[in-house]
């Protein structure tokens, strides 16, 4: 589910000599794509914390004399089959999607940027035992382990889920930086501090972290949307969120089946789910191309 | 190259005895099926509800060690399963189901990737042309869609056209239509319809991924000076791109595989549930649900097994395309 795969082991890069203005259309290029994706996340964020002051409507409150009613004046996004107002709903449900995705995001990039640097850096025993620990943690698609372990999880709310969430998602991520610190550790800078006698943890933090962060910056940012995608397919399927507690997820699970007869229930739901992670990739990508100019996963 | 990928078998091996016991474990801890035999009406007696439990190798006052051993002793020895929570054979659901998510798996997987670099390629070529920005406008907005959304998609698509049609134009339900009679050609044509919605749920979401990475490997591969050399020796600009271009392009997708294929079943898992398929992914949620300890390692095993199996496609695909492995 997620959208952060490894980078593919470069192939033998051409020496094209890069015009500058090339090079400046290629950065500007990038800088769009960011900047139309974060205006859309910063509209996003608005609209789900700022928008319950537009409507009069509380996301709970069921009103049994306007059932099923398409969108209007009164209630823009219709209302629902207990006559609670759509628009009231969704934005409670966007904002705990976004919400997860941000946490997950935050939790599994930071937890994989220091298990591959140790990884890395360290070498030897701890290696072997944290590459064995990530190709374990891979075998299995976490939807499985996620779906086995949730309903244990039914009381404990929302945020064991996005500890639940952020455990298997930082596998992938980990391999990658592990890989970047295997020729950091040779650097001369890293040579330095460790005759120096700086300790080990120490230069992990300083020294190895900051220069995979533009890589961890990208990754976590293209791990927001997918903390997102995973959350909304687990609460959908009854593994994630639960009701009565709203995400766009069971939105969308309480919709599907009523989506051909009355489309407001689900689309509204699915396009603003469709538009935050396509915002979300858009600065992922333009990042990417900004940041990370040797990066053999260029993207448009 | 052999000693390379019987090293990596080793590896899979160790990797997945260590994952079925992981996957066990965790199941016996997670899910309760004591619960499932209290609720019961009438209520049982204490005493035969862990009687039923430790005949179904699922009681929880039992080591879970002990309960592990027992289980992989009747796997090893007569590749038993073990019962479900309704004691029926775990082994004859799981014959029942294999081939309908296999098919689907197969299927979706190889579409989505053939589709993918077919795609990369051809966006590569045509660099910044229309038909290149049109594609990756398209892998953009795919890869911002849950594959569950993409099928739902699909499934409320089908159901418009057969309202405005007034008959149902693609199937959406189920794997094969009940009841259908004819020949062995009918029942072909009959199951490639029902496939086509869900196979294509799945192969978007590939068509997306390999696409981007496919295009962005081709573009290297299409600056280099070997194909230069190629188009020198006489070669035409298409046949060099054909031989020299996509061979080279291609190696990083095979690693790429390994990973799609952990996201390609989930999604069938999601796929079949929306299209009420009754493969291995229903079967999951569904035994989930009901406490069925059994039932959901056996689908575990599945995944493992299916996941290292890509896992040492990929190596042997990229062992035989790149000869610079030779560790």
């Amino acid at each position: 589910m997620t959208a952060v795969l490894p980078t593919a082991p470069a192939g033998p890069r051409p020496a094209v000599p890069t015009g500058r203005l090339r090079l400046v259309l290629a950065r500007l290029r990038a800088a769009r794509g960011v900047l139309v994706g974060g205006a859309i996340v910063l509209l996003l964020f608005a609209l789900a914390f700022l928008g319950p002051y537009l409507t009069p409507y509380d996301y709970a409150a069921p009103d049994y004399a306007a059932i099923r009613q398409p969108p209007s004046a009164a209630h823009w996004f219709g209302t629902n089959g207990i006559g609670q107002d759509v628009f009231a709903q969704t934005l409670r449900g966007l904002q705990k999607s976004l919400v997860i995705g941000l946490l997950v995001a935050l939790l599994s990039t930071g937890l994989a940027g220091l298990v591959g640097a140790c990884a890395g850096y360290f070498g030897g025993w701890t290696d072997r035992v944290l590459v064995f620990l990530v190709d374990l943690l891979l075998i299995f698609p976490s939807f499985l382990i996620i779906a086995i372990v949730s309903p244990k999880l039914r009381g404990a709310g929302w945020l064991a889920f996005v500890l639940l969430l952020a455990l298997f998602n930082w596998m992938v991520t980990a391999r990658v930086v592990r890989s970047m610190t295997l020729s950091l550790r040779d650097r001369e800078f890293v040579r330095a501090a460790r005759y120096m006698g700086v300790a080990p943890l120490r230069i992990v933090l300083r020294h190895i972290l900051p220069n995979v962060s533009s890589f961890l910056i990208i990754d976590a940012t293209l791990a927001v949307g997918g903390a997102v995608m995973s959350e909304t397919a687990l609460s959908y399927f009854g593994f994630g969120v639960r009701p009565p507690d709203v995400s766009l997820g069971t939105l969308l699970a309480a919709g599907t089946d009523q989506a051909p007869v009355f489309p407001w229930l689900f689309y509204f739901a699915a396009g603003l789910l469709v538009l935050f992670v396509l915002a979300v990739n858009l600065i992922g990508d333009g990042l990417r191309d900004a940041l990370d100019p040797t990066s053999d996963r260029s993207g448009t | 190259m052999i000693r390379y990928l019987a090293k990596r078998l080793g590896y899979y091996a160790v990797l997945l005895v260590a994952a079925v016991f992981l996957a066990y474990a965790l199941s016996s801890a997670a899910l309760g099926p004591r619960t499932y035999f209290e609720a019961k009406q009438p209520r049982p007696s204490a005493a035969s509800v862990d009687r039923q439990l430790t005949a179904l190798n699922i009681n929880d006052r039992t080591p879970v060690v002990e309960r592990f051993a027992t289980w992989s002793g009747g796997l090893l020895l007569r590749g038993d399963l073990g019962r479900t929570i309704h004691d029926t054979s775990v082994n004859e659901e799981f014959g029942r189901r294999i081939w309908v998510s296999l098919r689907l798996l197969l299927l979706g997987s190889l579409l989505g990737m053939v589709l993918g670099v077919a795609a990369g390629a051809f966006g590569a070529v045509r660099q910044y042309r229309f038909s290149d920005r049109a594609l990756t406008v398209l892998s953009f907005v795919l890869l911002s869609m849950p594959v569950f959304l993409v099928a739902l998609f699909l499934k409320n698509g089908a159901i418009a056209a057969k309202d405005a049609a007034g008959h149902e134009v693609v199937p959406f339900v189920g794997y094969e239509t009940p009841g259908l009679t004819g020949g062995a050609g009918a029942h072909l044509a009959d199951w490639g319809l029902h496939l086509l919605l869900p196979t294509l749920a799945l192969a978007l979401g590939g068509l997306a991924t390999y696409s981007r990475y496919q295009r962005s490997t081709m573009l290297d591969v299409l600056g280099s000076d070997y194909l230069r050399t190629a188009e020198a020796k006489g070669l035409t600009r298409g046949r060099a791109l054909l031989r020299h271009g996509l061979r080279t392009a291609i190696i990083p997708m095979s690693t790429m595989f390994a990973y799609s294929f952990l996201a390609i079943l989930t999604g069938a898992a999601f796929t079949e549930t929306i299209f009420a398929w009754h493969g291995m992914g229903e079967w999951f949620i569904q035994a989930i649900n009901e406490q069925d300890v059994n039932s959901v390692v056996a689908v575990n095993l599945f995944a493992a097994v299916a996941v290292l199996a890509a896992g040492f496609l990929a190596d042997a695909l990229h062992a035989a395309l790149d000869p610079r492995v030779r560790y």
